[in-house]
């Protein structure tokens, strides 16, 4: 179904970048695959997931939030993962590449945050050097995250030039990353990018649905009927979904933000209205104009704000594998204070926006047993919450 | 006579004068559009021997902070491919153009069409920074196919195997990047720029020249040493945006063009 060597799932993927990465993408491709098959590399991996990160995480079943939507819910916790959230799986896998291969210095682009805590976080272990990427109005809204980083001995560069979110950190760690490329890796924090990140990060995360799938079999005896994921560049979902695309049975589910709503053009849904394009080294789909300029997005969630999404669900939306729906802030907003309340679970925003299809008609049936990839915990987004609702 | 053609015989008549190529980059809609013509006019008339046209990107990822700008006040003003190509049907200009920017502008166009499009108004070829050979057999069967030049990249990291393939496909030149790193005026150029070029003359008789970085007419004078020409894009587009509102901004991009140009036959 995929594969790897050209970097393309279907039509999705490759590399649209500047000549002056490509050897660098070359190296890192050939790198990785070596990693991924050398049983040194898997042991060390698989230590750090076990001892650092804390895996395998928890399946937690939600007998209220069962009973507020009439479904079997069940949660995968990534949100117990070292650092609160899935994204410490890929950044020790590319952290450990990076040691591999030499380099010393280490970038990142950030949107919510919990990528740069979590690339920061493997650096200080792994004593690697590390830049953060941060979009200006991110550094604002989720300036915990900024803190903790500066805190790991990152350092932190806002980005001020265009949308001053997450698509424009990931362009100046582009520009960073072709200036320094000899001695530095980039650690790209989701499943876009060009080839070999969607392939590879799929391959750092896919942990989390192997685990839940195992999880399932022993405790309920049967796989879930669905398995619900939300998307802003496509990591945590892919890495859930992976597990299950073979297991035809196991309804798909991937929530992208539908900010506004997707009528009012304020979102970052562009498996739901955008359509394929290149941006940041891959062709996908993408939230642009007729005449392929990229479309400012907008959502709560700054980790979802993102008008791109990763190749392979580009692909699994085309051959009909995934449905992709979205979700609202303001439905997000709620789901958000729901599980909080019926669970004392406190999800992330971006992980708000999978909770809230649970609340959705017509997307799964009564009594279905439903997996939702708690992406991330919310601590995060207090400040915002705080300013948000009033309680 | 098609595009590549006539580069071809721009660089014939230059190596004839035994000069270097002078290459000048400006973003189409920096100035607004409708004085791109009195800016190419006082690009050619300053000596400019090729032009390479910026259509603006939302995303430029190869562009240094004075290119990105300009791209933005460009899209602000609510320039387009479509008038780009309209502006320039109505333009007659005396040296080749060339159209610069990225894939993504000229697959939400349509290829074919785009391409098309580009040669019926006179442009002599493309440079997309961040189309690589290995994903552009389409593009390259319809740049042959409409006679577009096809400028590609060469890069200080690029490998042999790389840069047989760049130096086999480009044409037009082959654009040698002078160091790692994105467009931006740079104090000095650096030696790995030589060595790029020796490897690609080495490997293909198109012609090479050198850019990003290049700002300053010793600059242009010690690529033009080692290579076909020299490639001047964030220098002009700053001039531009500085003294553009000028009443004599015509006449100053005329003279810092001559100065450039002057280096070229040193
Ligand atoms: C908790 C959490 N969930 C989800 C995301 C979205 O990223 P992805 O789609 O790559 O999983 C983020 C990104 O910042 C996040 O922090």
């Amino acid at each position: 179904m995929v594969v790897p060597a050209s970097g393309r799932f279907g039509p999705y993927g490759g590399r649209y970048v500047p000549e002056t990465l490509v050897p660098a993408l070359d190296e890192l491709a050939d790198e990785f695959q070596r990693a991924w098959a050398d049983e040194s590399f898997q042991d060390e991996f698989q230590r750090l997931l076990r001892e650092y990160v804390g895996r395998p995480t928890p399946l937690t079943d939600c007998p209220r939030l069962s009973e507020a939507t009439g479904l079997k819910v069940s949660v995968k916790r990534e949100d117990l993962c070292h650092t609160g959230a899935h994204k410490i799986n890929n950044a020790i896998g590319q952290c450990l590449l990076a040691k591999r291969m030499g380099k010393k210095r280490v970038i990142a682009e950030t949107g919510a945050g919990q990528h740069g805590v979590a690339t920061a976080t493997a650096c200080a272990a792994f004593d690697l050097r590390c830049e953060v990427y941060m979009g200006e109005e991110d550094c604002a809204r989720q300036e915990l995250n900024v803190f903790r980083m500066r805190l790991l001995g990152a350092k932190v560069i806002p980005v001020s030039s265009g949308t001053r979110t997450l698509k424009d950190a990931l362009n100046e760690a582009m520009r960073d990353w072709v200036t320094n490329v000899r001695t530095t890796h980039y650690v790209i924090g989701t499943a876009a990018g060009p080839h070999p990140y969607p392939y590879m990060v799929r391959q750092f995360q896919s942990v989390i649905g192997f685990e839940a799938k195992r999880q399932c079999e022993e405790r309920y005896g049967q796989l879930p009927d669905a398995v619900v994921a939300c998307v802003g560049g496509g990591s945590n979902a892919i890495g859930v979904f992976h597990a299950f695309v073979p297991e035809e049975a196991v309804q798909l589910v991937g929530v992208e933000a539908g900010g506004c709503g997707l009528e009012s053009g304020k979102h970052a849904a562009p498996l739901n209205a955008g359509s394929p394009g290149v941006l940041h080294g891959s062709y996908s789909y993408l939230m642009q104009d007729e005449h392929g300029q990229v479309l400012p997005t907008h959502s709560v969630s700054a980790g979802l704000d993102y008008p791109g999404v990763g190749a392979e669900h580009s692909y699994l939306k085309d051959i009909g594998r995934v449905r992709y729906v979205s979700a609202t802030d303001d439905e997000a907003l709620s789901a958000f204070q729901q599980v909080s309340r019926l669970e004392g679970l406190i999800p992330a925003f971006e992980t708000a926006h999978a909770f809230a299809a649970l609340f959705q008609p017509g997307l799964f049936r009564k009594g279905d047993r439903v997996m939702v990839c708690m992406s991330g915990r919310g601590d995060k987004d207090m400040v915002a919450a705080s300013r948000l609702l009033q309680l | 006579m098609t595009g590549r053609e006539r580069l071809e015989a721009t660089f014939e008549a230059l190596r004839g004068r035994r000069e270097g190529a002078l290459v000048a980059f400006v973003t189409a809609g920096d100035p607004a559009l409708d004085r791109l013509p009195a800016v190419l006019g006082a690009l050619a008339e300053g000596g400019a021997d090729i032009v390479e046209i910026g259509v603006p990107f939302s995303d430029p990822i190869a562009d240094g902070p004075v290119i990105q700008a300009s791209s933005f006040r460009a899209l602000e003003r609510g320039t387009t491919p479509r008038a780009i190509l309209e502006c320039l049907s109505r333009v007659d200009c005396p040296v080749p153009l060339l159209l610069m920017g990225y894939w993504n502008t000229v697959l939400r166009f349509g290829p074919e069409e785009f391409a098309t499009r580009a040669a019926e108004v006179g442009v002599c070829g493309t440079i997309l920074c961040d189309a690589i050979p290995e994903e552009m057999d389409e593009w390259f069967a319809v740049s042959r196919r409409t006679g577009l030049a096809n400028v590609l990249l060469a890069a200080p990291t690029s490998s042999p195997q790389r840069l047989d393939a760049i130096a086999r496909l480009a044409s037009g030149f082959v654009y040698a990047v002078s160091r790692t790193g994105v467009t931006g005026a740079r104090d000095e150029v650096p030696a790995e720029a030589r060595r790029l070029v020796s490897d690609l003359r080495a490997r293909a008789s198109t012609p090479v020249c050198v850019g990003f970085g290049v700002s300053k007419p010793e600059h242009v004078g010690d690529i033009c040493r080692f290579a076909d020409g020299a490639i001047v894009g964030s220098r002009l587009v700053a001039h531009l945006h500085e003294t553009g509102d000028r009443p004599d901004w015509e006449a100053s991009l005329r003279t810092l063009v001559a100065e450039l140009k002057a280096a070229t036959r040193a």
